[in-house]
């Protein structure tokens, strides 16, 4: 199988659905020419022209709230958010039109949109264009929630997005544009709700999502070495989330971290870690453990900014000591 | 170039050309930091559009408030930074302005009246209104300063805070530093009708003026600053000018969106300090002798000041939830 980069795969995910699809569009600031700051889109302008990569003024409510209405009329926009941080200037777009038309219309409306945007530090950007801002949507009722860890994930996550009726949220990591996986050449979707066991363990269940997968592997790998045996999981789409996949690896081995590039605080990780304590209690040896993103703004000095975020060794430490008995609280 | 009034203002023109080579020589620096991958990060460079800063800085007082944008270091400077704190900043060093934790797009010497420089794109709008709110309701005489781009008119809270400056005649004005380009595209690709008229359509006296041309900005920033601190704001100017690196120092293949021959032009036939250098020269107010020199010691001041911060210390990782809070000193203490 041919490897192609994260980019890439993102790239090749819009294009075939656009071909298949004529409604489906791209709307936000520089995608059509500049293919993005990131390049991601390059390409794609030449193909579908500017009716259909569409440049924006720098104005996120206001083209997220006309992707809205497209959307209920009759298309399915990508809308491509720069930052994961600029989020919260579409949040009444997003959180309040887009995520509640379906349920207040009755069911009689839809709005099948996709936002594509990022999440990640460590990339030396500072506190506003930094942050990893997923947990915030996932709480709104009415969104979907895609965390794609590799190229393969990131292409058969978009197509699935782009095809789903409802509001979707895919965040990249953007430090993992120009990692390469393989791809296959050949159609393929990855359905939401289907956590994948990448590696499979006895001792201790490590869960990531988005770039803590890769996180998580190295950790396993290092704990491996020492005759730990890591399982580990992605989730793939919180929202929906494959609740079944993720209990039944907790029963089986009894000890569980989460991972996740969110604040700790009222995140992601937590919200995991409450469902398996609550539904898989008595199988546990240990508490289940939060890692997320230290609850600062994200720093700018590289100094800083390296120990906010979760590490393989920080993760391979955790699970010693949940290994050995110990009662821990992370960080 | 504007009208001399050479004999009183000497002074104010040299310090305002030495200004705009300061700006410019730490932007060469800046740069050369970025290529020799001494910098953490991206940055965006001022280098072209000096006058604009300098020009409305210099009718300023220290009292005065600035809100800057991701194109900040030019403000930062103008409103009387020093270097020394400032490639500090620039390299997350703990005596940067910000204590490393703020960077090159957040860079701002807090004490001179730089409220901030911001990486949301008009992110700073409704702060710099905010500022000539406290001014109009504690009774300061102080004015408030808001930069942003032209592509920064695209947002929505620019209309919002407009309205209501305008409805309560706050002393705030809008200082439109248009470049001609937001990221990779042409702003006239991206912003419908006249970038003053939006501004006129609340009632707010609105001026475009030339950005190149530092003492015709100072002088209509003098008239309006005058006139905001007597209630007869808030104004609008719109600051023709034009950044001659790229969008930030990694866009350098960038001839799909913007022409060589145009850069060259504005860099051989627009620059700043360029034209403000010959007339004094012409007026008499400076010898190139003496411009030479002065940029020579701003260079030497430079260099000193990037090889202090080269060598200062990195915050001690304890401060990582320091300022969390004001009220806690290690939040996850
Ligand atoms: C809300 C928001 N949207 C998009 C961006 C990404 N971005 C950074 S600078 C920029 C262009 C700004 O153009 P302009 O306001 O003209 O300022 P200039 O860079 O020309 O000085 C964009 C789109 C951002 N930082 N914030
Ligand atoms: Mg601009």
């Amino acid at each position: 199988m041919r490897n192609i980069t994260l980019s890439q795969a993102v790239n090749e995910a819009l294009a075939e659905e656009m071909r298949r699809d004529e409604t489906v569009f791209i709307i936000g600031e520089d995608v059509a020419e500049a293919g993005t700051p990131f390049k991601v889109l390059s390409g794609l302008v030449e193909e579908f022209g500017t009716d259909r990569v569409v440049d924006t003024p720098i104005a996120e409510p206001g083209f997220m709230g006309l992707a809205v209405g497209a959307a209920m009329t009759g298309t399915r926009p990508v809308v491509d958010l720069m930052f994961g941080d600029f989020i919260y200037l579409i949040m009444d777009q997003l959180c309040n039109q887009a995520a509640k038309t379906h349920y207040m219309s009755g069911g009689k409306l839809n709005v099948p949109l996709v936002v594509r945007t990022n999440l990640g530090a460590t990339r030396r950007s500072a506190a506003q264009h930094s942050q990893s801002l997923h947990a915030l949507v996932a709480h709104i009722p009415g969104l979907k929630v895609a965390l794609p860890s590799s190229a393969y994930e990131a292409k058969g996550l978009m197509k699935t997005a782009i095809r789903d009726d409802n509001p979707v949220v895919i965040f990249e990591d953007k430090l993992m544009y120009n990692d390469k996986a393989p791809v296959p050449e050949e159609e393929y979707l990855i359905p939401f709700g289907q956590a994948n066991v990448l590696r499979e363990g006895s001792d201790i269940t490590l869960i990531g999502t988005s770039s803590m997968v890769q996180v998580c592997q190295q950790a396993a790998e290092l704990l491996a070495s020492e005759g730990v045996s890591a399982e580990v999981i992605d989730p793939r789409t919180i929202v929906p989330l494959d609740e079944e996949t993720l209990l039944k690896s907790a029963k089986k081995t009894s000890r569980v971290i989460v991972v996740d590039e969110g604040h700790q605080s009222f995140g992601i990780t937590g919200e995991i870690a409450s469902r398996i304590n609550e539904k898989a209690f008595y199988h546990l040896d240990a508490p289940v453990l939060r890692m997320g993103a230290m609850d600062v703004p994200v720093p700018f000095s590289p100094a800083l900014e390296d120990i906010t975020v979760p590490t393989p060794e920080g993760v391979a430490a955790s699970a010693r000591k949940l290994m050995s008995g110990e009662m821990i609280h992370a960080a | 170039m504007s009208p001399a009034k050479k004999t009183s203002n000497t002074e104010d023109y040299l310090r305002m050309y030495r200004q705009m080579v300061r700006i410019r020589t730490f932007e060469d620096n800046a740069n050369q930091l970025y290529l020799s991958a001494k910098m953490p990060g991206l940055t965006h460079m001022y280098s072209g559009e000096e006058a604009v800063a300098v020009g409305i800085c210099e009718a300023l007082e220290v009292t005065d408030k600035i809100t800057s944008t991701h194109r900040g270091h030019g403000h930062c400077v103008a409103k009387g930074a020093a270097f020394k704190e400032m490639f500090c900043e620039l390299l997350g060093k703990e005596e940067g302005y910000c204590r490393g934790k703020g960077g090159s797009m957040h860079i701002a010497d807090q004490s001179n009246g730089n409220l901030g420089a911001n990486a949301i794109v008009g992110g700073s709008m409704g702060i710099a209104t905010g500022s000539a709110f406290t001014a109009k309701l504690l009774g300061r005489d102080d004015v408030t300063v808001c930069f942003f781009g032209d592509g920064a008119t695209a947002q929505g809270l620019m209309y919002e805070v407009m309205n209501m400056a305008a409805l309560w005649k706050l002393p705030v004005i809008y200082a439109c530093e248009n470049n001609g380009y937001s990221e990779y595209t042409a702003t006239d690709e991206i912003a419908a009708g006249s970038i003053p008229a939006r501004a006129e359509a609340f009632g707010i006296e609105a001026h475009s003026v030339n950005g190149q041309d530092v003492l015709a900005v100072n002088q209509l920033t003098q008239d309006l600053v005058a006139r905001a601190r007597k209630g007869e704001g808030p104004f609008f100017m719109e600051l023709m000018t034009y950044r001659y690196h790229g969008h930030h120092v990694g866009d350098i293949n960038r001839e799909y969106y913007r022409r060589k021959d145009e850069e060259r032009d504005w860099k051989d036939n627009k620059d700043p300090i360029t034209l403000f250098g010959a007339y004094l020269t012409k007026e008499g107010i400076a010898t190139k002798e003496n411009l030479a020199e002065m940029q020579a010691a701003i260079e030497a001041d430079a260099a000193a000041a990037v090889e202090y911060a080269l060598a200062a210390k990195y915050p001690d990782t304890s401060e990582v939830d320091m300022h969390v809070f004001t009220d806690v000193k290690h939040a996850l203490a």
